[in-house]
């Protein structure tokens, strides 16, 4: 009991934060200068490890699939289910699962380090808004890096299919292409790449909110970081399964 | 007591608790414009929370602060802005951006809260910073610097907004006896020369009877002596009377 009290009492401060955050965004000063800092920050530095991640991951899913589509006759469906799982699910799952990790842990580090340090004293001392200085820029760099950074780890979840199949069966890129690209509809890219944007504000959110609001001094700054990658991961993985279900309803043809 | 007769600093009938312990008692107090107040006590006995309290970034449960005629602990957030624009406040570990440069430091409130223009904010940072000594530093980033040379960084970037009240907590710890001397000196002159209110909290006695035209001893969350150095060297309290004449 005492535990489900706690529960809801953690959903509660992290909505009211989010809350806070969606707030101060549409209230000047704008940050615009930060915004961009973050961006540079969790968008450019993340992108070598989604492409690497996404090239890996596209290379093991064809050999891992390869097989069994051959032997059910399927082979030239294979950059077909390549690119759909890719585009509905892995690359959006997978990239913001990525940037929990890299970004959320990075996130709740530093502004615990800041609090212990009393850099976030310092700068309310100086009249200026901390959480609007220090939290409301990296959520939103989080909600626009996302969608971008998901993109890349579509295409290059492809290509690394694409070179699996190529080792394998010689296809051209041409061909590869136009199979890949078969049976996709807009439908099937856009809502599953902005549903990230959800994601991102998740990270942001959950991570800034553990290191915002943490009073453990050096102690905090590890639980901020591994708090934030737990709490944006398991929440990602529960937000995806309702995002999934909202888009289905909106577009009823990606869920036949 | 009227808003006209207010002191730069006044606090009345204080107290500050974190869960069951009580941090501070029942204190008042009041500093007049352009003298230097060091405070003075044991570990753990409310000293820093004073000046938070003083800066709003902590709320009193009970009583009354009064910072430059004006009532702050009611205030809302966008008035409150304005009464911290008056005051800087030097932290105990110098609490520098690590992120940014000794000149970002510097320049970021003066970017974010005046509007000046860039030229203007580069020459008062260089000047600044070449009062505290660091002229030739302001490319490095926080992490680089020594321990004074942080107290110091920190002293800059609480005076460039010029401040009526200059609040520093322990600006002498971690210092050798020499860069503690110039901190203080630079205390000394910022109060001399602008006639700035100072209110220092400190363990170092020597240094606060450099700087310290009024002293308050707290002890155990209760303000247990204020006045002149003499008068404190009076005080019925023990503890007090220790803390002041400790060599």
């Amino acid at each position: 009991m005492y535990r489900l009290i706690k529960l809801i009492e953690f959903v509660g401060k992290v909505s009211q934060f989010g809350f806070r955050v969606v707030l101060d965004f549409f209230h000047p000063p704008f940050e615009a200068g930060q915004i961009g800092r973050q961006l540079a920050e969790i968008g450019a530095r993340s992108l070598p490890l989604v492409l690497a991640s996404g090239f890996a991951l596209g290379t093991v899913m064809t050999f891992h699939t390869r097989s069994t589509m051959v032997m059910f006759g399927a082979g030239a469906m294979i950059p077909t289910v390549q690119a759909i799982a890719f585009f509905i699910e892995i690359g959006p799952l997978v990239a913001a699962l990525l940037l929990a990790g890299r970004v959320g842990s990075g996130i709740g580090a530093v502004l615990a380090n800041m609090r212990a340090a009393e850099q976030i004293d310092a700068i309310e001392s100086l009249s200026i808004d901390s959480f609007k200085f220090l939290v409301v820029p990296r959520v939103v760099a989080c909600v626009i890096a996302l969608p971008i950074l998901t993109v890349f780890m579509d295409f290059s979840g492809l290509l690394g299919g694409f070179f699996s199949e190529y080792a394998a069966s010689r296809i051209s890129p041409q061909l590869y292409l136009v199979r890949a690209f078969a049976e996709m509809a807009w439908s099937n890219f856009i809502p599953p790449t902005l549903k990230t944007a959800v994601f991102g504000f998740i990270i942001g959110t959950v991570s800034a909110f553990f290191g915002y609001t943490t009073n453990k001094g050096a102690k905090g700054v590890g639980e901020a970081a591994t708090n934030s990658v737990v709490v944006s991961s398991l929440l990602i993985i529960l937000a995806d399964v309702v995002l999934i279900k909202f888009i289905f309803f909106v577009f009823p043809e990606n869920a036949l | 007591m009227s808003a006209e007769t207010k002191g730069a600093v006044v606090f009345e009938h204080v107290s500050k608790s974190f869960g069951p312990k009580q941090v501070l008692r029942d204190v008042s107090f009041e500093i007049p414009y352009g003298q230097a107040l060091c405070i003075l006590g044991r570990s753990g006995t409310g000293k820093s929370v004073t000046l938070k309290l003083l800066i709003s970034l902590l709320k009193p449960d009970h009583g009354q602060i009064w910072v430059d005629q004006q009532e702050v602990t009611r205030m809302k957030e966008v008035d409150l802005s304005k009464v911290r624009r008056k005051m800087g406040f030097l932290f105990q570990d110098a609490a520098l951006f690590d992120s940014l440069t000794l000149y970002e430091n510097l320049a970021l409130p003066l970017q974010r809260l005046s509007k000046k223009t860039q030229e203007e904010i580069d020459s008062i940072v260089d000047r600044v910073l070449g009062q505290v000594g660091l002229g030739n530093d302001k490319k490095k980033m926080p992490s680089t610097l020594s321990g004074g040379m942080r107290k110091r960084a920190g002293l800059a970037r609480a005076l460039v907004l010029e401040p009526k009240i200059l609040l520093a907590d322990e600006p002498s710890s971690g210092l050798d006896r020499i860069t503690a001397s110039e901190i203080d000196e630079l205390l000394i002159q910022q109060k001399s020369e602008y006639q700035t209110t100072v209110i220092v909290v400190t363990h170092d006695v020597h240094g606060a009877r450099r700087v310290g035209d009024l002293f308050a001893v707290f002890d155990k969350g209760d303000l247990v002596a204020f006045g002149t150095a003499a008068e404190v060297e009076q005080s019925e309290h023990e503890t007090a009377r220790k803390l002041i004449s400790e060599s």
